[in-house]
């Protein structure tokens, strides 16, 4: 029965390729030397870095007062790009272990690259909540250690260091799965160079030697990772909206934000992966691995978890007429037609209304078409998270104290930075690791997935 | 010690299962098989018992979750006692989250460095294979003449038939 449905679906893999085809696709580009375009990628992308880190270095010595927050508005830029970042790296999780869970062989062509950008994403948010703390030298004070000070323990009741406790635990956790998986591909890096090359590959990739006894250990091992990995990536970007749904502020504190949330960001993610990955398989001729297949999939994700922003935000508003709390109805008014209205519509469009043409196969199918609409959803999400914070504190209380809020060029540039980093550690991570997992699509072949599947049915019908 | 193998290579993972099949059948030796990537079965086919990583698992996470319980309640209520906000010292609710974080970090972390620890890989490791195409292309297995009934011919003649691209004799001391 399942042999039967396989054969039917389109292959994984397209162009017939043999076990040592994808082995020399998948390191062609990391044993040529880069291209133009790459090393103009590259200058665009450091100099946006160096630009942001500039920017850093300034209003660290100066201090947030350069920075365009008020009174009122006392979150803004600065936590909307964490909360836009750290949602992109949702993706490569949900990617390398939700979907290895639902044993969605396809994830094979995108996984390596959506876990990078995960840890790149991840590495961008957190820059933003250490600037935040105004004195970022003493981030370490985050930690419970013992001190002089005491000890004085930290606020274990505080959502903001349930926050440093899910990013670090996230980052760390992404970290070891993207190298676990990534060992059986270092040893083929290994086992095809020579001189300072070979050293170094044999270094990183822990003699690995691809005894099928390591095998047996390591796929137990993945999976456990992938089981860790997901009630994770749900509880990190719960936690981060506990940052906001634990205050009193209306448009804050319900209690659809923790799903609301993770739906948001896994759809950012995507939208994210889907920018990347057209442009990468198109510059490094991957066309074969990353097929029009694969892209049609992550589209289909994408138009559900945009179906699912879009019911979260519809609730948002019954729940806020529903309740009957005069200051929740105001604030959700407010988004629609006030100062920001032009934020919220940017964001319903965006987010909501553009990627319902994904319902068609035919847009789903057109690289083109998909690419901007993937950016579109980029810059809704973004969006999203500007209105949610910004829109909810600007008109308080208190009429008097009613304030707008405009980013500095401070901000901007730092913003611009993040994305310079992440960018030049991409492009970095393009050059010198295999962007497809070598090890995990040699699994899928056409040829060796149709085999496999007798030998096992052989095997079983020898064991009955 | 040096020991006497039979280096048998394959070009298809099918080929290498049913050849694994044949030597267990055989009763020989098999001291492990190397592929490129994890082969669907072929633990079941060489009968290598389930992994018991899986306990430590469990128990670096429960460790990490029931440890970081105990220290926040034990910071909040009982070494030094703050009132936030009115909220009681011990309300387990609170410590759930920063719990449930290192429940997974530490599980994550037991798991992978006791995976290392166990099929031995460290930085810098020589890597023992018996051949260099093993992560690009081929599939190896390798088998112990471990007693004189052992007829290297015969098991070359079945190995060939089973489609095995190339059966070769090796005396070695290497620890696989």
């Amino acid at each position: 029965m399942t042999a039967n449905a396989d054969t039917l679906r389109p292959p994984l893999v397209t162009g017939d390729k043999s076990l040592g085809d994808v082995t020399r696709d998948v390191c062609a580009p990391l044993e040529r030397r880069p291209t133009g375009s790459w090393w103009a990628a590259l200058a665009v992308s450091s100099t946006m870095l160096l630009v942001g880190f500039i920017a850093v270095w300034y209003q660290i010595a100066t201090g947030i007062g350069t920075w365009g927050l008020n009174k009122t508005v006392g979150w803004a830029f600065d936590i909307t790009n964490f909360v836009f970042w750290v949602g992109i790296g949702h993706a490569g999780t949900l990617i390398s272990a939700v979907l290895f869970l639902f044993r969605q062989r396809w994830r094979t062509a995108v996984n390596r690259s959506a876990e990078a950008m995960t840890l790149f994403a991840v590495t961008c948010a957190g820059i933003f909540p250490l600037i935040h703390m105004g004195r970022p030298w003493l981030f370490y004070w985050m930690l419970p250690y013992p001190n002089t000070r005491g000890s004085l323990w930290v606020n274990f009741k505080s959502p903001l260091i349930w926050d440093f406790f899910a990013i670090s635990t996230y980052f760390l956790v992404s970290l070891v799965f993207w190298y676990l998986g990534l060992l059986p591909d270092l040893a083929s890096i290994r086992d095809r160079s020579k001189g300072l090359r070979r050293k170094i590959f044999s270094l990183v990739c822990l003699g690995w030697n691809g005894s099928a006894r390591t095998w047996h250990r390591y796929e137990t091992v993945y999976m456990l990772l992938a089981g860790l990995a997901t009630p994770l990536v749900f509880s990190v970007h719960t936690i981060v909206s506990m940052d906001f749904a634990t205050s009193v502020i209306p448009g804050w504190h319900t209690t659809i934000f923790p799903p609301y949330f993770v739906a948001g960001a896994i759809f950012s993610g995507l939208a994210m992966v889907l920018t990347l990955m057209i442009i990468a398989r198109k510059v490094m001729s991957l066309e074969n691995y990353v097929t029009v297949n694969h892209v049609d999939k992550m589209c289909k994700l994408m138009l559900s978890m945009g179906c699912l922003v879009g019911l979260a935000y519809a609730t948002e508003f019954f729940m806020a007429f529903f309740s009957g709390n005069v200051y929740e109805q105001f604030v959700f008014k407010n988004r629609a037609k006030g100062p920001f209205s032009w934020a919220y519509w940017t964001m319903v469009t965006c987010n909501v209304v553009i990627p319902q043409v994904l319902w068609l196969k035919r847009v789903r199918t057109n690289l083109a078409f998909v690419f901007v609409i993937a950016i579109f959803v980029n810059i809704g999400m973004w969006f999203e998270r500007f209105v949610i914070i910004v829109t909810s504190l600007h008109r308080d209380f208190l009429p008097s104290s009613w304030a707008g809020y405009a980013p500095t060029i401070i901000e901007i540039l730092t913003f611009l930075g993040t994305f310079g980093l992440f960018f030049t550690c991409f492009l970095i991570f393009c050059r010198f690791v295999p962007v497809i997992a070598i090890a995990e699509v040699k699994g899928v072949l056409p040829a060796e997935k149709r085999e496999q599947d007798d030998v096992v049915e052989r095997s079983q019908e020898v064991a009955a | 010690m040096n020991e006497r193998q039979l280096l048998v290579t394959f070009d298809h993972a099918d080929d290498l299962l049913s050849a694994v099949e044949t030597a267990r059948r055989e009763r020989w030796s098999i001291v492990d098989v190397f592929t490129p990537y994890a082969v669907h079965g072929l633990d079941r086919a060489m009968g290598l018992r389930p992994s018991r990583l899986t306990w430590v698992c469990f128990i670096c996470g429960a460790i990490g979750g029931l440890g970081m319980l105990w220290f926040q309640h034990w910071v909040a209520a009982i070494a030094w006692p703050i009132n936030v906000g009115g909220k009681p010292w011990n309300s387990l609710p609170a410590d759930v989250p920063v719990a449930f974080e290192m429940m997974i970090l530490l599980a994550a972390f037991g798991s992978v460095f006791a995976l290392l620890a166990v099929s031995r890989l460290y930085p810098g490791k020589k890597a023992v294979m018996p051949s260099g195409e093993i992560t690009d292309d081929r599939f190896v297995m390798v088998i112990r003449q471990d007693n004189a009934a052992f007829d290297a011919d015969a098991a070359r003649d079945l190995f060939e038939q089973a489609g095995a691209v190339d059966v070769r004799e090796r005396v070695t001391d290497e620890e696989l």
